[in-house]
Formats: structure tokens, sequence, C-alpha cells
């Protein structure tokens, strides 16, 4: 992504199917794409921009996905953008009639990405269904800030750019409370955690990197190691192949 | 950490799968501390689910909604379709009275006004009205999430047919343009399945062809005015639909055990909530996104191949046109399907968009028949008669183009998606070989029952 420092902003739009996704993309950039009403239909990505206090910010819409344990192309594509892609803030759009689902996606992410706000929407048919979201235990659980919206009025999404600008500023700072693994798949990550880091030194989130090995994820590795390759880390090369080879058999 | 111990844990359990259970729990906790779920709410979308999606109504909901709107669309379409039409016909006389007021030479309103504009002007009166009905209707469908509950349904049969349940939502995307239902096969994850799902979306009917269907059917087996006639008409189209969902199935089912061999593959097919549709915005994106693009596209083709065609009746090579030699050549292969060589040689000339295969041939008849005006379906409906249709041959020229080989765009996006000469010759020839065989077999046990 050839973006000048400084110039722009770039939030990610993340999300499961059917979470209308596709409606707070057009709220808060005003662009108008079709939004059929069916799972897995933002094949390419589409992108649209928002002024918020005189700063710009580059909205990419990716596609809606259940997991990033990329079992498919979409799931790829969103988890590529994501770790490779390094937006300044990720906005996970949820549905607050089926959260358990979508708290998985919401999970994940912050493994990847410190960075991220929840958006809590379609609270319209919440109310319908009689579910309440408490939004404050949901951010304090989650260590990452909660917004609730109703995308197609336009309730909540002032709220949520304030919240993606001070984020993607740098103006508020999250800690993330991540998944905890079984003590054994704990010791393995720390295991695999520490091996990566010396493959491919500091950044590039190991943790979630780790468990990509530990379940096999043979794809991910190989383009890891084609950026690793790109650096001055020529030593790294192959080892990582070796960890990844190691961990699937 | 080392390699045995690693094993050891797999033995048990899929590290993944502890992996993913681990995500899970924890989602779940934080919803038992987050969320509260109050008695009194309503589950009027389970219950309706229960019925659209029953082994027993799901079916006949389906048949009866799409009837519907193709019957809303069928009896809407006629009225401005003949307003729109007289008013492009009137200009048509007025465009000529101009060309020869300027003093410009006959071939110039030939190829112009008789050629391009006139092609232009059937295309645009004949295609905007169905597809303006059609498509708010289609996506307001879209918009209630009514779509995936049709996958559901079609699910068991397409898995039984050894293809993936979404084709169901492809084929759907077909109705507005194969090329588009062609690019949405990307939501298919395994590539046998795309391309099953590729070389099967040519047997929905797309909007070019969609008229064709809709004045056909009209003329020759609602019998125009008479009362009842949209009714048979709508049947008859609904019944295409059902032909070229069966052919699908049965052509996916082929592919499943000969090229494209394997077993399909399970994925989760979730039914979104039900919601409001915005008719405003369904209007505005229906009309602008679909029909006046699908329309845009129609005209760009049709004013060279108005211009082309004209060229090809009126320039004679020996004591016949060009067009009328090509028909000629292909005439006797074309009686065995029901058809005549102007009806196939139009098809062929129609490749580049099936919009205009209905006014090449029209132009066609009309090189050596009567000159009328052709405003109305009426006019039409005799100019065919005259040229020796029967409702058989409407029949035939319905299913040929239903099953035919996919136009140039669809051909194009084909060859793009599958990056592959093979298969893209293969969506050529298959539906080609369908539609012969389907047409073959439907006009000579007419001949062997009926006459």
């Amino acid at each position: 992504m050839g973006r000048e420092a400084g110039d722009y902003h770039v939030i990610a739009l993340a999300g499961n199917p059917n979470t209308g996704k596709s409606t707070v993309f057009n709220a808060l950039t005003g662009l108008k794409q079709h939004t059929g009403n069916w799972p897995g239909k933002t094949v390419l990505l589409a992108e649209g921009s928002f002024i918020h206090h005189g700063a710009r910010y580059k909205l990419v819409d990716l596609p809606g996905t259940y997991s990033l344990i990329a079992n498919s192309g979409e799931e790829e594509v969103a988890r590529d953008f994501i770790y490779f892609g390094n937006p300044d803030a990720t906005v996970v759009v949820t549905d607050a009639t089926c959260l358990e689902r979508n708290l998985n996606l919401v999970y994940q992410i912050m493994e990847i990405t410190p960075r991220v706000v929840m958006c809590v929407n379609l609270m319209d048919e919440a109310r319908r269904k009689r579910i309440k979201v408490n939004k404050k235990v949901l951010a304090k659980r989650l260590g990452i800030p909660v917004v609730t919206t109703i995308a197609k009025s336009g309730e909540g999404l002032y709220e949520l750019k304030e919240i993606i600008s001070r984020m993607a500023t740098g103006r508020m700072k999250t800690q993330p409370c991540l998944v905890k693994y079984e003590p054994e798949v704990e010791a393995m990550i720390e295991c695999v955690t520490d091996d990566l880091r010396k493959v491919i030194g500091k950044d590039y989130c190991l943790r979630w990197l780790a468990l990509r090995v530990l379940d096999g994820d043979s794809e991910l590795i190989k383009r890891v190691e084609e950026r690793v390759s790109g650096r001055n880390c020529k030593h790294g090369q192959g080892r990582l192949k070796q960890l990844s080879r190691r961990d699937a058999t | 950490m080392d390699k045995e111990g690693l094993n050891s844990y797999q033995g048990e359990m899929p590290l993944k799968d502890k992996i993913v259970r681990s995500i899970y729990s924890q989602a779940e906790e934080t919803v038992g501390f987050a969320v509260r779920f109050e008695e009194g709410g309503s589950d009027w979308d389970r219950k309706l689910d229960d019925i659209l999606t029953s082994p027993v109504w799901g079916f006949p909901i389906m048949l009866l909604l799409l009837g519907i709107i193709l019957w809303i669309t069928i009896s809407g379409a006629n009225v401005p379709s003949d307003i729109l039409a007289d008013f492009f016909f009137e200009l048509e006389g007025k465009l000529t009275g101009y060309v020869m007021l300027l003093g410009l030479p006959a071939w110039f309103n030939g190829l112009f006004v008789v050629g391009a504009y006139r092609t232009l002007a059937w295309v645009v009166s004949v295609m905007l009205p169905p597809m303006a009905i059609f498509f708010p209707l289609f996506t307001l469908l879209e918009d209630l999430g009514y779509l995936p509950r049709v996958a559901f349904n079609l699910d068991r049969v397409f898995k039984a047919c050894g293809s993936h349940g979404k084709q169901a939502l492809t084929m759907c995307m077909g109705f507005g343009c194969n090329a588009a239902g062609v690019i949405s096969c990307r939501i298919i994850d395994s590539p046998r399945e795309r391309l099953i799902a590729i070389l099967t979306n040519n047997f929905t009917f797309c909007n070019g062809r969609f008229p064709t269907l809709i004045a056909l059917s009209l003329i020759f087996m609602g019998g125009l005015s008479k009362t009842g006639g949209e009714v048979r008409a709508t049947f008859v189209v609904v019944g295409m639909v059902l032909t070229g969902i069966i052919v699908t199935l049965l052509v996916s089912y082929v592919l499943s055990k000969t090229l494209l061999k394997g077993t399909p593959s399970s994925f989760i097919l979730e039914l979104p909530p039900y919601r409001l549709p915005r008719v405003g915005s369904v209007l505005v994106r229906s009309i602008l996104d679909r029909t006046i693009f699908v329309l845009t596209r129609a005209v760009l083709i049709a004013l060279p191949a108005g211009a082309v065609i004209w060229l090809m009746v009126n320039i004679n090579v020996g004591d016949k046109t060009l067009l009328s030699q090509g028909a000629e050549f292909l005439q006797p292969f074309a009686a065995l399907i029901g058809l005549d060589g102007y009806i196939l040689m139009a098809f062929i000339l129609g490749f580049p968009a099936n919009e205009i295969v209905l006014p090449i041939l029209i132009m066609a008849y009309m090189s050596w028949g009567e000159m009328s005006d052709l405003g109305s379906m009426q006019a039409m409906g005799e100019l065919f008669i005259e040229h020796g249709w029967t409702w058989t041959t409407a029949l035939c020229t319905m299913l040929f183009s239903m099953l035919h080989f996919p136009c140039g765009t669809t051909l194009y996006t084909i060859a793009k998606e599958t990056k592959s000469v093979k298969w893209t010759v293969l969506a050529f020839a298959l539906p080609t070989f369908v539609a012969i065989v389907v047409c073959f077999i439907v006009n000579q046990s007419i001949g062997l029952f009926w006459r």
C-alpha cells in the first residue's frame, strides 16, 4: 500500500457476514455500494474515506468472515490485510443479537492487533428480541473500546468515528484481554514464540504467528517467510519452514 | 518443545480444535457477563423460517413467489413497452424525414436509422420495462433476506448432484447477468465446485434473454390480448426457469461424476435476519446499478450491431443477401431442432449480447417481408407467424435461448475467472450441445405425437 505518512489513516472494517458491515461502511463513507443480503458477497475490497475533525481516514471493507483461521479465500484476504496491511485501527462490526458467535472473530483479531474497536451493530433488532447488551462490561472484559450502533439510522456512528480517530492517532491505547489457552497449549506457544523471535525479530505479533505455526497454517508461514527474506534476515529462511513442518506433522 | 510431546497431544485432539475450543469458551464466558436475554422477545422470524425452509412448503412457496414476480413483470411490462415503442417509431419517421431533408443518400438512412437506430429503439422499448419491474422486485426479495432461504432449500438438491449449495446463490445472481453470476462463483471455495457453478451459470436466463422469453411466451402461449394470457405466459416462463434449474442440476451431476469428480464440501450457511427493505434505496439501486447498467451495455452493442446487420441484409452476394445466404446454409440443421435458418443465424450474430437476438431476427425477416411498424408485440407476432412460426418454433427458440452458448461478455469473464482455454471452450460447447439436444428432442417428439 503506497501511503504517505500523515496523509491519511487506514482503517480496516471487519466482521461476520450479515452484521450490517456494508451498511456501516456506507454510512461512514457516504459511498453507495450495493449491499446484497447474503454471506460472502464482498469479494473485492471496497474502499471509501471520511473526514473527522479535519483528518482523513481511509476505510477498507474486508470480506465478511466468521473467523480468521483461514479456511477460505475470504478469510485469507481479511487476515492478510489486518496482519500485513497493518491498519491504524480495525473496526469489528458485530451483530448484537448473536454476540457469542461474533466474539470469536473479535478475539482472533485482537490476537493480531491491539488496535481494535468493537462495533455492536443492529441494536434495534437486539432491543426487539429483548437482548440487553452491557457495553461497559463488554469493553472491560475485552480490554478494547465498544460502541453500540444502529447503522441504518446512523445511531452511534459519531461516537464510532470519534473512537476510530482517537485510536488511529494513538491517543487511545488498549490492553486487549487475549484468550488464555490450555496450559499445555500456552507452553507450546511460548516455545514457538521464542523460536520465532530469534528468526524474525520483534515485530510481527509473535503470539498470533506462533498459534498459526501450531495449527499448521503453512501458507501463512510461507508468506511471512517471503516478507522476512525481503529484509536482512537471510539466515531466517528455511528455519520458519522447518518450524512449521515440524509442528504440522 | 520436542516433536514427541506435540504428537502425543495431537493424539487426543488436534491442536487446531483445542485452540478453537478455547476461543469459543472465552466468547461464551464474555457473553455470559455482558449480555442478558430477557423473556418476551419476539421470535416470529424463527417461525417464518420454519415455514419458508420446511421440506414440505419450501419449494411450493419458492415457485409461488417466482411466479408472482414474473406475473407482475409480464402483465406490467406490456403497456409501457408499447408506449415506448410508439414513441421511438414516431421519432424514427422524423429522423428519416430529416435525413431526406438534408439530402443524404438512402444508404445513410438505411445504415443509421433503419439499422442502428431501430435496433436500439427495439432493445430499449422491449428490455427497459421488464427490467425496471423485475429488478426492483428481485432486489426487494434479496433485501428481505429471502435468497439465503432459497439457497438453504436448494442445498440438499445441489449436494445430491455433487455440487455446492452456494451454487443456488450464484444461480440467482445469474438472473441479473451471467457475467456477474460467473464472478459471484468466487464465493465457492472448492475449485471443483466453483468450476461446476461457472459452467452451469448460463442455464439461468439473464436479463438479456428475459425479454425474449417474455415476448415470445406472451405472443405464442399467452395469445396476447386474450384473457388469462398473462397467467399462461407466466406459467411458461416459470416452466423455463424450472427447466433451466433441472438442466443445471443434471449437468452438475454429470460433471461431478465425470470431468470434475469429487464429493461436495460442506459449508455453513447463515440465515440472516429478515430486514425490512428500504424501498427507496432498493428502487434507486436496482434501477441505477442494474437496469441502467445493463441497458447501457445493450445499447452500446445494439448500435453497431444494428448497423452491421443492416449491411448484412442489404449487401447481396450472388442473387441473395449475405444474411439469407447464411440462413439458407443453416436451414437444414436448424429445421431439425425446431428453428429456422434465420433464428439460428440471429443467435450466432447475437453472440456479443443476447439482447440483440430478437432485433436481428426482426430485421432479417423484414428484409424480405412487409415493412410494418414493429412497435407492438402484436405486430411482432404477426411478422413471426407470417414467416412460418408455430408455438413449437416459439418453444424451441425459447429453449435454445435458455440453454445455448453464453454471450461474449460472459465467455470473456469465464476465461478470466478460470484462466484456462480448456474450460472456456467447454463453457461454450457444453451449453450449445445441451441446447441442440433438448431442442432436437422437443421438436421431434412434438412432430411425432402432435402433428
